[in-house]
Order: structure tokens, then sequence, then C-alpha cells
């Protein structure tokens, strides 16, 4: 057993390190770690820097324009954009659709659609979920209906992330409702920008909008919008759910988060000493501290399981329930440093001069309440237990 | 023994939940609780009519409760409906007031709102940590320093400031017209304030005020903590509710035994913390107040978290929305934690007692 990197893997580690530190947008970093709001211009910037390193598609294969990393090197390539304050990569076109259309596209539609996801032509959301059809996705009810050589479809998709930037929706969508729930879905890609679809906001509990409904009236499509097989949808869905794993347990976003708290102790003052040296303050902080490292280790772990094997196992799970559970608890003590001064409401206190604490911290209240989402989605934690106790102990 | 209200409070409870349900439906408690002025003013003055105000001070001050379960009756039904009035401000004014023998006949008909300056960025808690400074002026005073967090600050005409004086915790008065206010929304709607003192005039009321500060914060306390105890049981009723009536997997989500045993060990949990609250009220103004209180208010940190984490968790995205009131209720059971001491802080002063004989 051996946990050091190899000479490679630090030479890679030096590599991204060197290159972050050159073009990593200053203004970019300061908001990620202010937990501000990143704007589309703001992700757009970055991910066509990445690109022009030939680093966006991490986990591409090489032949369609990835790096070819291992995925230790994607470890560490995710552990150092965490370091920069980078922002983190939008999973929907490039970890879920890419994935999927080279493996159940047509030559046409890859040649189509990856060069455009790679340089930001279109931006992509995830029409999954619908008001019915959460943890037990095949319950959705939107319907496609062909008409000739066009799709016709109807119903609503819910809590579609940046929607509102979005240029292209993929669909799961009903298409034969006869068949048993999980054989009658389809995989289709639906342009935005098409008569009969409407967005609306959903704001989330700490007043913010990354959420959107989307209702869809009608809505006319190319039938050649179709991925994959009509009616095999749901092996579409199933594959992009258990395809791309490295980056689930969030450990890189738990060391961004452990540092903030460290240092945000230092500062705050409680019985006139420094928090961190407060003794109850200061256990917490060790916890956490402690279960990071351990899960540093688990997490690698994985990954390197998942290398020998070729694909990750539904042990994988493990890395999704403890991984949140981590990052939540880190984000509840950014927020339990700040004491009183955490109850702004971000944006109130526009006066930089009775900005409370250290200025970074405006958001920590509200990064705890909006960070309460990852245990609830991408398969909430209740269904990653589930997942466990079939797979793993056969109950 | 008896655990049951009396009968003045059980319709001074009855009377508050109806007119908090029926005045502050969810959508208007949301507008107005993060709307400036953050709070209702047409619906304080309703209120302070129905005697809500008059209930936190007893007798001899003018009103016609004062303990802590006249306190625990009006926050209970705050807590429910996540009202967003300036109440806990005026509790805490009162309290001093009553301590320095001043005159309330204004703050208990809701006329004159006040508020209370005595936490700081570097004391957010600790009366001994206060730095706040004030000065003899010919007659008077005039005060310098920065309090924050002044819950109520952002509408108060009066502001009771604590500040150090010839190394004494002393108390003072200041016109809000003469300090630099700057009022914001808190993160669960209600306002606060930052108020800057920059030799402020002021009018000394308690030469030596740390006893009275402390039975201000013990009873600011009582009422956070029954406040949290409403906000929970309603919070954890709308969760028992959700559970009957959404499905997945074809069945109502309350059939997974994993979330049944979670919706019982939350409603444990309240139990506790409604009991603790219950001895700390008991206590309040007795020699071991502050005992009580710590204690009361360390474990509704944790329960009020728990409630909180567990009722977004157990809905699923619903709860994350703005539009669904759990939300809401979720964040004031988290961010009462903060208010007049957190878990650790209270959990630290009872540790020190532990070795006591
Ligand atoms: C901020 C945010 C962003 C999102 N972004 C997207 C997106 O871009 N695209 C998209 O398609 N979806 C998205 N989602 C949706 C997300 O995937 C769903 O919220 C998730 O699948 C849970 O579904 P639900 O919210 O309907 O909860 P429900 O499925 O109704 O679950 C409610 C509760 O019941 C529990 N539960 C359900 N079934 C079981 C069971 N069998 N055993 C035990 N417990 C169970 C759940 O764990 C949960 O605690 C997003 C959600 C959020 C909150």
């Amino acid at each position: 057993m051996d946990l050091s990197y190899s000479a490679e893997d630090i030479a890679f580690r030096d590599e991204v390190r060197s290159f972050l530190a050159d073009n990593m947008p200053k203004h970019i970093s300061d908001t990620v770690r202010s937990g501000g709001d990143l704007t589309k211009a703001m992700m757009e910037e970055w991910h066509a820097i990445l690109n022009s390193r030939g680093w966006l598609a991490t986990i591409w294969p090489v032949e369609f324009g990835g790096p070819g990393w291992s995925p230790v090197q994607k470890h560490i390539f995710e552990e150092e954009c965490c370091r920069a304050y980078a922002p983190r990569i939008l999973p929907f076109g490039l970890s879920m659709l890419g994935p999927v259309l080279q493996k159940f596209g047509t030559k046409e539609q890859q040649d189509h659609y990856l060069p455009r996801i790679l340089d930001g032509t279109d931006w992509w959301c995830q029409g999954y979920s619908e008001p019915g059809a959460g943890s037990d996705l095949a319950n959705l009810k939107t319907r496609a209906v062909r008409d000739g050589d066009e799709w016709v479809i109807n119903g609503q998709k819910t809590w579609t992330t940046l929607g509102q930037h979005a240029d292209w929706i993929f669909c799961l969508c009903r298409t034969n409702p006869e068949a048993k729930a999980q054989e009658g879905i389809s995989f289709i890609l639906v342009d935005m920008k098409t008569p009969g679809i409407e967005l609306r906001p959903i704001k989330l509990i700490e007043g913010g909008h990354e959420v959107n409904e989307v209702f869809f009236t009608d809505v006319r499509v190319p039938y050649g919008n179709l991925v994959g097989q009509e009616n095999k949808g749901w092996t579409i869905a199933k594959y992009l759910l258990t395809h791309e794993r490295t980056g689930i347990a969030g450990v890189g976003f738990s060391m961004q988060a452990l540092e903030e708290v460290k240092a945000l102790a230092r500062k705050v003052r409680r019985n006139g000493k420094p928090l961190i040296q407060d003794p109850l303050f200061a256990a917490r902080v060790a916890q956490a501290e402690i279960d990071l490292e351990a899960m540093k280790i688990t997490n690698l772990r994985m990954l390197f399981k998942a290398q020998q094997q070729g694909a990750p196992g539904p042990e994988t799970s493990i890395l999704k329930i403890k991984g949140t559970v981590i990052h939540q608890e880190l984000k509840d003590l950014a927020r339990r440093a700040l004491g009183p001064a955490a109850a702004p409401f971000p944006g109130h206190v526009t006066d930089g001069n009775l900005m409370f604490g250290p200025a970074d911290s405006a958001h920590n209240a509200a990064q705890y309440f909006n960070y309460r989402k990852t245990s609830i989605y991408g398969g909430s934690n209740e269904i990653q237990r589930n997942i466990l106790t079939k797979t793993m102990l056969e109950l | 023994m008896d655990f049951n209200l009396t009968e003045d409070r059980r319709m001074l409870a009855d009377t508050l939940n109806r007119f908090l349900a029926d005045q502050y439906p969810v959508e208007h408690r949301n507008k107005v609780a993060y709307d400036a002025p953050f709070h209702d003013p047409a619906k304080w003055e309703q209120l302070a009519e129905l005697g809500a105000l008059f209930a936190l001070a007893p007798e001899a001050a003018g009103g016609f409760g004062g303990t802590g379960f006249d306190i625990s009756v009006v926050f209970e039904a705050m807590g429910r409906t996540l009202n967003p009035e300036p109440v806990l401000a005026a509790l805490l004014a009162s309290r001093l007031l009553s301590a320095a023998d001043e005159d309330q006949e204004a703050l208990l008909s809701g006329a004159t709102k006040y508020a209370v300056g005595f936490t700081e960025i570097d004391a957010p808690y600790e009366l001994d940590q206060i730095a706040a400074q004030a000065a003899a002026k010919g007659d008077g005073y005039t005060l310098s320093g920065r309090k924050s967090t002044v819950y109520g600050g952002h509408v108060a005409d009066v502001i009771l400031v604590a500040a150090q004086l010839n190394g004494k915790l002393a108390l003072f008065e200041v016109k809000a017209t003469d300090a630099n206010i700057t009022g914001y929304a808190m993160m669960e709607g209600g306002g606060a304030a930052e108020v800057l003192l920059d030799d402020t005039p002021a009018r000394l009321l308690l030469a030596d005020a740390t006893a009275a500060l402390q039975d201000a914060i013990d009873a600011g306390i009582v009422a956070l903590c029954a406040e949290a105890v409403g906000a929970m049981d309603v919070t954890h009723a709308i969760t028992v509710d959700y559970l009957k009536q959404r499905k997945q997997f074809g069945v109502p989500i309350g059939k997974f035994q994993v979330l049944q045993h979670r919706a019982v060990d939350m409603l444990t949990e309240i139990e506790q913390a409604r009991s603790i609250t219950i001895k700390a009220a008991a206590e309040l103004g007795g020699n071991e107040a502050s005992r009580y209180a710590s204690m009361a208010k360390n474990m509704i940190g944790r329960a009020a978290r728990l409630i909180a984490e567990e009722a977004i968790q157990m809905h699923g995205g619903i709860a994350m929305t703005w539009e669904y009131p759990v939300s809401h209720y979720a964040k004031r059971l988290v961010m009462i934690d903060p208010q007049l001491g957190d878990t650790d802080y209270h959990l630290s002063r009872i540790m020190a007692q532990l070795d006591a004989a």
C-alpha cells in the first residue's frame, strides 16, 4: 500500500496549479470565494479558458476532445480547481449530455452537438424531474407524441437548474404510455427557443434564482432529436446516473470550506479570544477535519477501484451520502462562526464600512441554507441508502 | 403540580393565535418581513391593542403579566406564524425599564418603539466583553462605539444601550434620531440594525446594569425558546402532513419507515425542547434563572437545527423553495441560535457550573 502520488501525478499537479495561478481571473475567484452569484458571463469565461487549454471536458475520451486523464488525475484537477476558487464546471453539457451522446448518439449528433458544448455555443439544462416525479423519476408524465417527422411535446419539467441561461434542454419524455413505467420513456433534445416553451423562475430558500419550472405546450421538435432508441430512454437515464462519479464526494469543495472556516475562526472573537481557541467550536472544526481526512482516502480508494475495474460500483453512493453531509456540516460551521453577524439578508448591508466580520463571509448563512440541496438532488441521500441496501447489503 | 395554562393565559394564547393567523397569512408575512420596514406598522398597533406587550410586563410596571409563562404564551404564538414584529426588542427593553424604575406606558401601548443595544461584533454574546464607552459631558453623558444586530433597531424610537462607565457596565437611553442607524432585513425576515455611536448624547438609566441586562437576556431567551417551540410544532405538523400527501413509487412517502422514525425523532426533540422551555420560564426572575435559560437555549439550538434540516430533507426539493412555508420556518429556527447566545455559548456556561459543589 502506498498513499503517495506518483512522480507523474505530482508533476501533473504542479502543472495544473501553475496553469490556474496564471489563468484564473480574479473577479471570478473572488466571487466564488465570497459565495456570491456567478453570472452567466463569468461561467462562460471560465469554460472558455479551460477549453483553450483542452481541460474543459475532463471526463471525455480523447477522441471527443477530452484530455485522457486517469481518475486520479481528474481528482487532482478538481482538487486544484477548488484550491484556486475556480467555479464548478457546469455538469449539464459536459458531464451529462456529452457522455450520453458519446455512447448513444448518432455520428451526426456527436459531430453537431459535442463541439458546441466545448466552445460554449450551447448551454444545456437537464429536464428530468417533474412535480410528480422526483425520487420516483420513472413516474414522469411529460408526453412526446410522434407526428410525421416531428415530436409534439406536452407537459412540465421542474427544478431545471440554470434553465434561464440555457439554449437547449435534454428531456426524458413518455413516448409509450401503455408500457411499464420504465419502458415507455425516450431521451429527446429540445431547443429552448421552440414556440410553446415557457420558463418560470423558482425562488429558492435563500432568495436566489438557480432553478426553474419549464412548461411545454405543443412543442414541436424534429424526430431526429431523439437520442438512442425510442422508448429506451431509461437506459440512458440510468447510464447518466452511474457513469461519472469522480467528483461526487465533493472533497475539494469541503477542503475549501474547511480552510474558510478556519480562517474565519481565527478572525472572529469570542470571550475576548479568537474563536478558534474556543474549545467547543474548535472541537466541531476538528471533528469535521477528521471526517474529511477519512473521506479523502475513502474517495481515493473508490477511485482506485473504479480505475482497476473500469467502472465505478454502487459503493460510490457512500461518497454521495458522506460527502454531502461533511460539506453541509462545514457550511453550518461557517454560519455558526459568525454568530449574530450571520443575520443580514444578503445584499441588504451594502455599505462596505458596515459589513460585519470578514467581508468574504456575507453569504455564509445563505450558503448554509442553499447547500441543503446537495443531500436532496442527484438522488437524495435516502435513495442512495436504498441503493446501498439493495446492492451492497442485498437486503 | 399543574401543567395547564391558567384561564387568562389560555385566553391570551387563543386571541393571539387567532389574530396572528388571520392577519399574517404566509404571503403577507413574507412580504412585510422582507420589505422595509420589515414588519407591518398598522398591525403592530393592533397587536399592541390586543395587549401583547402589556402581557410582557408585571403590574408594578403597568402591565398585566411579566412572568416566564406570560412571555412564553406570547412568543409561542409569534413563532407559530413566524411573526416579524419587533416584540423581542420590546420585551428586552421592558425588563430594563422595570429594573430602572422608568415609566413604560409608551412602550407597552406600542406608541414608542424601543430596542436594546448590547451585542457588539467582538462581543456577540458576552456582557463582560462590551467595549462601547460612556463619558460624562455637562449634566449628561455621551456614548461612543458600535452596537451590532440590534433587533428592532431599524424602527426603534429609543435605543437602550449598554456601555462602560467608570469600570462598570451601565445602561443608557439614546434617542434614535441622535444615533447613526442602518437597518436591514435579516436572513429569515424581520429587521435589525447597526447602531453607530460617536459622542452621541445619552441619558443614564442604571449605573450598574449587569444584573438587569442578564435578567433581560434570560427573559429574552425564554421568549426565543417559546418562539422556537411554536415554530417547530408547525414545521413538524406540516412535515407529517406532507408525508401523508406526497406520493412516490405509488405510495405516500410516509409509508417509508426511515421517514416515519425520523418524524418520531423530531417529535421527541420538540417535546424535550418544550419541557426545558417550561422549566426556564418557571425559573425566570429567580436565583437560577440564568442557569435554566442557558440549558433551554442550548437544547433549543440543537433541536431547532434538527427540525429545520430534517423538515427540508424529508420534503425534498419543495422545501428548498421560497414559496413553500417550511423554508421560512427552517430559516427562523436556525437563525434563532445566534440570538442571545448560541448552543456552544450556553453549553459552556453549564460546563462551568459542573464542578461547583
Ligand atoms: C436546487 C435543486 C436543483 C435541482 N436541479 C435539477 C435539474 O437541473 N434537473 C432535474 O431534472 N432535477 C433537478 N432537481 C430535482 C432533484 O433531482 C429532486 O429534487 C430529487 O430527485 C428529489 O425529488 P423530490 O424533490 O420530488 O422529492 P421526493 O422524491 O418527493 O422525496 C421526498 C422525500 O422522500 C424521500 N423518499 C422518496 N422515496 C423514498 C424511498 N423509496 N425511501 C425512503 N425515502 C424516500 C426522499 O429522500 C425525500 O426525503 C433539483 C433539485 C433541487 C432542490
